[in-house]
């Protein structure tokens, strides 16, 4: 199980928060998961996710590139912060 | 002899709705044994920065865990470049009115210096780094706060090595 998630913005475009995804074998990494998302969401997913400034964390930790996933991971997507 | 990183601070790390008493914060600071020469504090207020002063509320959304995590992060990278005895920060979330207290950042230390700048260090990267994300409520409609170039340069002095 992948357990994947959205704030502010995001998640407002997408209108989810979270979303839970049984694990398959095929998800080995962050754009195996991106892309089927976008699969599965649409234009709309599509151009939200491949925003400039959408940031990404693995397990609660901001991410670069392409990290492998693991059956269990919780990934989030989210906007620039701007808390303070 | 000791080094920065070996000395034990005491960090209190909050992210609450409900609004914060200064003074028992800053007293919380202090350990009791009179080795704290200063504590340097900061306490930000939601500010209306609508040119027709439309404000209703501001909204504060976080991700839970990774916010409380990232904020430990950022005093802990503080705790290594200061010789800092605690250190507390406090942030609301949920819906906030104009002119209410919204975050606070204190730290104690043995010298004013380290107080200042480990306060200010931790306040900049707060405002880059941890999980926030800041709605507007106008009386027009509501819309998300855009993250500022002014602040990522601010938290970028501190990886460059220069003095503030």
């Amino acid at each position: 199980m992948l357990t994947v998630r959205f704030f502010a913005r995001l998640r407002e475009t997408l209108d989810c928060a979270a979303l839970q995804l049984p694990w398959q074998e095929d998800l080995t990494d962050l754009r195996a998961l991106e892309a089927l998302l976008c699969e599965r969401g649409g234009e709309t997913w599509r151009q939200a996710l491949a925003e400039d400034n959408v940031l990404r964390a693995v397990n609660q930790v901001v991410v670069n590139g392409n990290p492998s996933l693991r059956d269990g991971d919780e990934v989030a997507f989210f906007p620039p912060v701007t808390g303070g | 002899m000791r080094t920065v990183s070996e000395q034990p601070s005491r960090v209190n790390v909050s992210v609450q709705p409900g609004d914060f008493d200064v003074a028992a914060l800053q007293q919380a600071l202090l350990g009791g044994e009179a080795e704290e020469g200063a504590v340097a504090t900061f306490t930000g207020y939601v500010r209306d920065q609508r040119a027709d002063k439309s404000l209703q509320a501001l909204e504060l959304e976080h991700y839970p865990g990774m916010t409380e995590a990232s904020i430990g992060a950022i005093i802990e990278q503080a705790r290594q470049r200061w010789p800092i005895h605690a250190a507390t920060v406090v942030h609301r979330v949920g819906r906030l009115q104009p002119g209410e207290r919204i975050v606070w950042v204190g730290v104690a230390s043995g010298h004013r210096a380290a107080a200042f700048e480990a306060c200010e260090f931790i306040m900049d990267y707060l405002k880059t780094r941890a999980p926030f994300w800041k709605k507007e409520h106008a009386l027009e409609g509501a819309a998300w706060v855009e993250a500022r170039d002014s602040d990522v340069r601010r938290a970028r002095r501190w990886s460059r090595g220069e003095e503030p």
